[in-house]
């Protein structure tokens, strides 16, 4: 099956700024993509690209197996939601869902029909009359977002449009987008800087740095295994471990780690002994005990504890080597200062290229 | 505690105090010498306080009684201020023609006589006998009138003292003043029609594009009012570099009249108030957020109905603010319709400068300008409640 939306080596410059570098990239119809990256990554560029606010230097954008990239915004059928919701201050939430309508042509007696049916979806029929200005801020947002699904568009793309709201409410928000999502069979580009945000809502994230994308996958593998040293750091916490492997035997690495420890580490390919390498080894996945459980143990030192409500996070160390590791409770009676075994499993231990 | 915040609040009227003094100075003491001048009409009761008590019990039938007529005698023998005496002459001579020769000949008799009691002014002139003179010195004792106010709208009172209309070919102050609002109107639509595309470049663009084209609405704000017009004055005339240039590529034959009518005046004018137009609507499109163009594109608007429906409302404001501002300013305009417009395109600031400068008439002055005040409050009010009306909220 050909892939919905396909960028083919699509690269972007302002002046001498290269924002968007070579850029592949498939989304296939149906899917939840988050386009995730810390700013100036180049990710916004490239929803403006396929939205069609900005044309690329080079390459190709198809939808549907239709090269877009030469076509206006309004003809390209894609709902976009904003940053700051854009909605039109002097229009009031019925005119503002009614607006893609009128721009389609649709028959007047549609056009009011499908405005309440839209408004139903997000149980805001009530605020019809109202002004913009006179919403909250997650109302401005769900009317802007059934502003870009009433008029069934091919694709919605969204511009970090949850920025703008706080915590409690953005994660509900997160979790009514998911369920549009799976309800409508929608397919939506997401632009994200925020990691919990794109690991809880997308089918896949992509993961930009510098106007690359540095892996593309589905949020546990990206998270589980990141490939490259960015993702790793970008994505959660991670203890980032470089190391020399010792030997490579069937998939195992043998690393030393510097103190006297050594530990054992699932080897990707392209890994021979006497290299040096970095590996990612999340915190969550240490565990803390008096003796040594699976294959990985490090005798290591208490320094710190930290205590985070849901969680501690213990700072481990022996001489130069140090580690940060996190559980739900300390089980007996560690203190700072008190010695503590390490216990991971080698499949938790991911390399890293750089 | 009190003591302090009193001394608090003194400390802030001083600081204030020159310009509350400026204001009442060169602000409030002319506006209320205008307002007085138009209502006030004491220049005979002043000079004859004893004729103006005497003539009230008259009732205008036959020859007032010979108590007024010794009140008069004794008032103008004791009229010693010659400049007063001059002014109450002119205003009864404007009331009824004649007064001026009748007074001439009685005041001189009257000062000459040697005693009050005996003088006859019936012997003096028969004139007095004409009871429309007294009657013209009944009018002119009350010390306020609504005289001017009624002229400046082409009314008067008849007679019987019931208001009626001037006669038609007497007087043009309405006729005057609907060409001052029909000039301001066209101005004020040419300033819209040139300022609103105007504004609207200028804020889309950035940069050195966008100052350059702000710097050449302003700049002109810095120069006299009397150098830009003349600068017109010399483009506009008929071997002036416009008709010159139409002539040289050949578009025309014969100089265009573009100077010295209708046409010269709008087209200085709107030049000159046209920074009126395009700052105000300027301010209210940087403030209209980007992405709403892009989200009306976004949803299927082309270009031309993304400007309607979207930028052209939200530039309203703007626009509203920008047209009252300069249709206020264009009512009072003077200098510039004097010196390029014809005898029929003279504004209503010049018909006030007639009577104040011209003929003396400060009455009427103050009448007219009474009321283009008048007009022009009505103008901000509605103004101001544009203004602040809320605009696009914060995102």
């Amino acid at each position: 099956m050909r892939p919905f939306i396909r960028f083919e080596s699509v690269s972007k410059a302002f002046g001498s700024l290269t924002v968007v570098n070579a850029l592949d990239l498939a989304i296939e119809k149906g899917e939840f993509v988050s386009l995730l990256g810390p700013s100036g990554s180049g990710k916004t560029t490239i929803l403006m690209m396929l939205a069609g606010f900005e044309r690329p230097t080079q390459g190709a954008i198809y939808l549907d197996g239709k090269r877009i990239d030469h076509l206006p915004p309004y003809r390209r059928q894609m709902g976009v939601v904003f940053q700051n919701y854009a909605l039109f201050p002097h229009m009031s939430v019925a005119e503002n869902v009614a607006f893609p309508l009128e721009m389609q042509r649709v028959p007047r007696a549609e056009i009011t029909e499908r405005v309440e049916r839209a408004l139903d979806m997000v149980k805001l029929k009530q605020l019809k009359d109202r002004r913009p200005s006179q919403l909250s801020g997650g109302q401005q947002q769900r009317i802007a977002l059934t502003r870009a699904l009433v008029f069934e568009p091919s694709v919605i793309l969204m511009d970090e449009p949850l920025g703008a709201l706080d915590k409690q409410l953005r994660e509900h928000m997160q979790l009514e987008i998911r369920e549009l999502h799976k309800r409508l069979g929608l397919t939506i580009v997401f632009v994200t800087h925020d990691q919990s945000e794109a690991l809880t809502m997308s089918d896949r994230i992509a993961v930009f740095n510098a106007g690359r994308i540095e892996q593309i996958d589905v949020p546990q593998v990206i998270y589980d295994t990141p490939r490259t040293r960015f993702v790793a750091e970008f994505i959660g916490e991670t203890n980032l471990i470089e190391a020399k492997v010792a030997s490579v035997d069937n998939q195992v690495a043998r690393l030393s780690l510097g103190a006297g420890l050594s530990a054992r580490a699932h080897a990707g390919n392209g890994l021979s002994a006497g290299q040096t390498a970095s590996f990612s080894l999340r915190p969550e996945r240490i565990r803390l005990g008096a003796s040594p459980e699976g294959s990985n143990a490090l005798d290591m030192t208490i320094t710190d504890c930290i205590y985070h409500g849901d969680h501690m996070r213990v700072q481990l160390t022996r001489d130069e080597f140090s580690l940060v590791a996190r559980c739900e409770r300390l089980a007996g009676n560690w203190t700072v200062g008190a010695p503590v075994v390490a216990s991971f499993d080698p499949s938790d231990c991911t390399v890293l290229t750089q | 505690m009190k003591a302090g915040v009193l001394r608090e609040r003194s400390g802030a009227l001083l600081l204030v105090l020159p310009v509350l003094v400026f204001m009442a100075v060169f602000f409030l003491w002319p506006l209320w010498a205008m307002v007085t001048a138009a209502f006030v009409d004491d220049a005979v009761s002043k000079v004859l306080p004893r004729t103006a008590a005497s003539i009230v019990s008259w009732n205008g039938q036959g020859v007032p009684s010979e108590a007024a007529h010794k009140a008069l005698v004794q008032d103008l023998r004791a009229a010693t201020d010659e400049q007063a005496l001059g002014e109450a002459v002119r205003r009864l001579n404007s009331a009824a023609s004649g007064f001026r020769t009748l007074l001439g000949r009685t005041i001189p008799a009257v000062k000459a006589a040697s005693d009050p009691a005996q003088v006859d002014l019936l012997a003096i002139d028969p004139r007095w006998k004409d009871t429309r003179f007294w009657m013209a010195l009944k009018e002119a004792m009350p010390p306020y009138t609504d005289r001017n106010i009624l002229a400046a709208v082409d009314m008067k009172r008849d007679a019987s003292g019931s208001i009626v209309l001037e006669a038609a070919d007497a007087s043009a102050h309405r006729l005057i003043m609907l060409r001052t609002l029909l000039v301001a109107a066209m101005v004020t639509i040419a300033c819209a029609v040139i300022g609103l595309p105007y504004a609207m470049l200028a804020a889309s663009l950035t940069g050195w594009k966008r100052s350059v084209l702000l710097l050449a609405v302003v700049l002109p704000l810095w120069t006299s009012l009397l150098v830009r017009t003349a600068a017109w004055f010399i483009l506009l005339q008929n071997e002036g570099l416009i008709n010159r240039a139409l002539q040289a590529i050949g578009l025309i034959d014969s100089p265009l009249p573009l100077i010295f009518n209708r046409l010269g005046v709008v087209i200085a004018m709107t030049h000159v108030l046209l920074p009126f137009m395009v700052l105000p609507i300027y301010s209210v499109i940087l403030g209209i957020p980007r992405n709403l163009m892009s989200a009306a594109q976004s949803m299927g608007a082309g270009p031309v109905r993304a400007f309607w429906r979207v930028l052209l409302p939200l530039s309203l404001p703007g626009l509203l603010s920008g047209s009252l501002l300069v249709f206020m300013v264009a009512i009072g305009y003077y200098i510039t319709p004097a010196l390029l417009g014809g005898a029929n395109d003279q504004m209503i600031s010049s018909v006030i400068a007639f009577y104040a400068t011209g003929t003396a008439n400060w009455g009427l002055a103050g009448a007219l300008g009474l009321m283009l005040l008048g007009v022009t409050t009505v103008l901000y009010t509605i103004y101001g409640r544009f203004s602040t009306s809320p605009q696009v909220p914060g995102a």
